[in-house]
């Protein structure tokens, strides 16, 4: 096999030689290989990290009509580097009173929660675990990042810290619900919950299939990590930075890398999801042009998610209950729902026929939810209107005093 | 490989920790923890017996994905039930809640 | 030792460890915490036992709802931030001969029985497919299957009557 078809085979037959030669047994050289091949996509991937920053604050400037960072290196490439010599110079101050083990283990678990999405998400074909539970073990692991967070807001004795990290919690709790129902359509179309087969059953992309799946888990996974517009917990003007308050220095920087990674791996598991994962022309025989095919694919996501951060206000907490609760999980339930029924009946057709029914569905519960949301407005608008006039309908304001038509008249 | 005795000796060394925690822990949050982990030493049985005697047939899986939805729902009830008693008794602490003792 | 002996060993001992700091820690938040390890520790022993689903929806259910959960009611029932009074009772003695009594004789009664050393026979690919047709088909669990949905359906009504704030009129 040659480098170029199958590149980390090439590179795990020749370590796994190598550690045999040292004299080791199969099953420690096994182990080995496991968690080498662990600790260098963990380390691939947080360093990725940097270049991530850099782009956010540049595209995030540009959107606000300013150029971003452009001192430090040509455009501002050095930016991050310069950010994170000055968060590993700073102190990190534990508060009084803070449960010291807790405090510290916070920020490790939320980063956790991230890393170990990325054990599953299949970077080249026929490379990585091929897990078959792994579309559930992504929200297992959203499981380890919400539990991060409780940690680091009850363990920074400071009420700000667990008011925020209370509702934080709230909040992801609620969003994994539509996460998980926008989902189980890639993973039922598929019939399988694997990564890999899901990927490799996509010979028509599955944003073809359910375009109104791919909105909705990509919109719930971003108030799942709790990017703008649903950062009420965190921001700094509402709750002065929420749970991590307390939080400076290096354990700071964990945060912010785990948040930013986040954001990232939405996209990845956006793109395996919904984008074809590592297909594209070509892949199947240069399995190193399949990960850059997936890479560009998350990357486009990941884009979109700026984007929406960059341009949309700042959601209130009624607001985002309602969201999740009130709109995205009903409508996600009637599209499963759906998407099961149609998919009984057009499971023989060829792949386009069977896409082309898929999107016309979901153009129809788009339009529907479209329909339903004008009518919902009209009768709230109408409501409105009922209580503004007074005398007409019972109120419980008293009326409005009369006003002179033409103050300068009454004046005079 | 792994003899199936040594999973049953694990899930009775859990439960009787589970066991030692309901009759002797004060806070009530601490007894229903207790309970959890006696419930899962009964999973960590079942699924062995499964695994060991009959992989075939998914029986032994059914019967431990009751037994979570069993625990979820009794825990949600009792922990509900357990602000309702501090919001009385402004207290969870088992044996200060004794109105019912004569 | 196998390797799959060593991984079973140090998982055992991870999870009885954090079992036995569940029951006798003071502190109940770190109770909670301990008793999120312990269900990490058992979702490890059904990957081992080879029911990768149940793992998962192990740590789905348990780690990310109920433990999350018993933090949150660990923190809105205490009078003030720290624990105070003896958070084991006056008669744990008794309570812990019994346990070991409890132990010794599940024991004996084990190591009595002569229990096979090896997996009867390898769990089929379809395992998780099969466990679905078997949730939902009449002459599966089907029945099983709705009344526990309809107990979790009672248990969340149930659960938000008791815990509703009552505005005092």
């Amino acid at each position: 096999m040659g480098i170029l078809s199958q590149p980390i085979g090439v590179i795990a037959e020749w370590l796994r030689n190598l550690l045999l030669g040292w004299g080791l047994s199969q099953g420690l050289t096994t182990v080995l290989l496991y968690l080498l091949g662990g600790a260098v996509v963990a380390i691939l991937v947080q360093t990725w990290v940097i270049f991530l920053i850099w782009y956010e604050r540049k595209l995030i400037g540009r959107i606000q009509d300013r150029l971003g960072p452009n001192r430090v290196g040509p455009y501002g490439l050095l930016q991050p580097f310069a950010d994170f010599i000055k968060i590993m110079t700073k102190e990190v101050i534990v508060p009084s009173g803070a449960d010291k083990p807790l405090y510290f283990w916070g920020p490790i678990l939320m980063d956790a929660g991230v890393l170990m999405l990325w054990a599953v998400i299949p970077l080249m074909p026929m490379v990585g675990m091929d897990l078959n539970v792994a579309a559930l073990y992504t929200i297992a692991v959203g499981g380890f990042a919400t539990l991060g967070i409780l940690l680091s807001g009850w363990s920074s004795n400071n009420k700000f810290a667990l008011v925020s990290a209370i509702r934080t919690v709230a909040q992801m709790v609620s969003y994994e619900v539509p996460t998980v129902l926008a989902l189980l359509i890639p993973v039922l179309l598929a019939g399988t919950m694997s990564l890999h087969g899901i990927v490799e059953a996509q010979h028509v992309w599955y944003i073809v299939f359910a375009p109104l799946a791919f909105v909705i888990y990509f919109l719930a996974s971003v108030a799942e990590n709790g990017r703008s517009p649903f950062d009420l917990m965190e921001a700094e003007s509402e709750i002065v930075a929420g749970f991590h308050i307390e939080y400076s220095g290096m354990v700071f920087a964990i945060f912010y890398v785990a948040d930013f990674l986040h954001a990232f791996t939405i996209g990845a598991l956006a793109a395996v999801l919904f984008l074809g994962g590592w297909r594209g022309p070509g892949a199947e025989s240069f399995p190193l042009l399949g990960f850059v095919y997936l890479w560009i694919k998350a990357f486009a996501v990941y884009f979109v998610g700026v984007w929406v951060r960059g341009t949309v206000p700042r959601v209130r907490v009624d607001q985002l209950m309602n969201f999740s609760w009130k709109f995205l999980t009903p409508v996600a339930l009637i599209l499963l729902v759906l998407t099961a029924v149609l998919d009984h009946f057009v499971f023989g057709l060829g792949a386009w026929a069977r896409a082309l029914s898929h999107l016309l569905m979901n153009v129809v519960v788009a339009v529907a939810v479209l329909r339903y949301l004008e009518h919902h407005e009209k009768v709230r608008a109408s409501r409105r209107q009922m209580v503004a006039q007074p005398g007409q309908y019972p109120v419980a304001r008293p009326p409005r005093p009369a006003v002179a038509e033409n103050p300068t008249e009454a004046a005079s | 490989m792994i003899p199936l005795n040594w999973y049953l000796i694990l899930a009775a060394a859990l439960f009787s920790m589970g066991l030692f925690g309901v009759l002797s822990r004060r806070n009530a949050v601490a007894i229903l923890m207790s309970v959890e982990l006696m419930l899962n030493a009964v999973n960590i049985n079942l699924l062995a017996f499964w695994r060991y005697r009959d992989p075939a047939h998914p029986v032994g899986m059914v019967f431990a994905v009751i037994v979570f939805a069993v625990a979820a729902a009794e825990v949600a009830v009792g922990l509900a039930l357990f602000i309702a008693v501090y919001r009385r008794f402004n207290s969870v602490a088992a044996d200060e809640i004794n109105l019912l003792k004569w | 030792m196998t390797a799959m002996q060593i991984i079973f060993l140090l998982t055992a001992v991870v999870t009885l460890f954090s079992a036995f700091r569940v029951v006798t820690t003071p502190n109940m938040i770190h109770a909670a915490l301990w008793l999120v390890t312990t269900l990490v520790g058992v979702a490890v022993l059904y990957v081992l036992l080879s029911a990768s689903f149940l793992a998962v929806a192990q740590v789905v259910i348990y780690v990310g709802a109920i433990a999350i959960l018993m933090m949150f009611v660990i923190m809105l029932t205490r009078r003030e931030m720290r624990d105070h009074g003896p958070q084991i009772g006056k008669q744990w003695p008794w309570a812990a001969v019994l346990a070991v009594l409890f132990f010794g004789g599940v024991v004996w009664m084990v190591q009595s029985m002569s229990l096979a050393a090896a997996p009867a026979a390898e769990v089929p690919q379809t395992a998780i497919a099969d466990l679905g047709k078997a949730l939902v088909s009449p002459n599966g669990f089907v029945i099983p299957f709705e009344v526990a949905s309809v107990l979790l359906l009672a248990a969340l009504i149930g659960a938000v009557y008791v815990a509703w704030t009552r505005r005092h009129s």
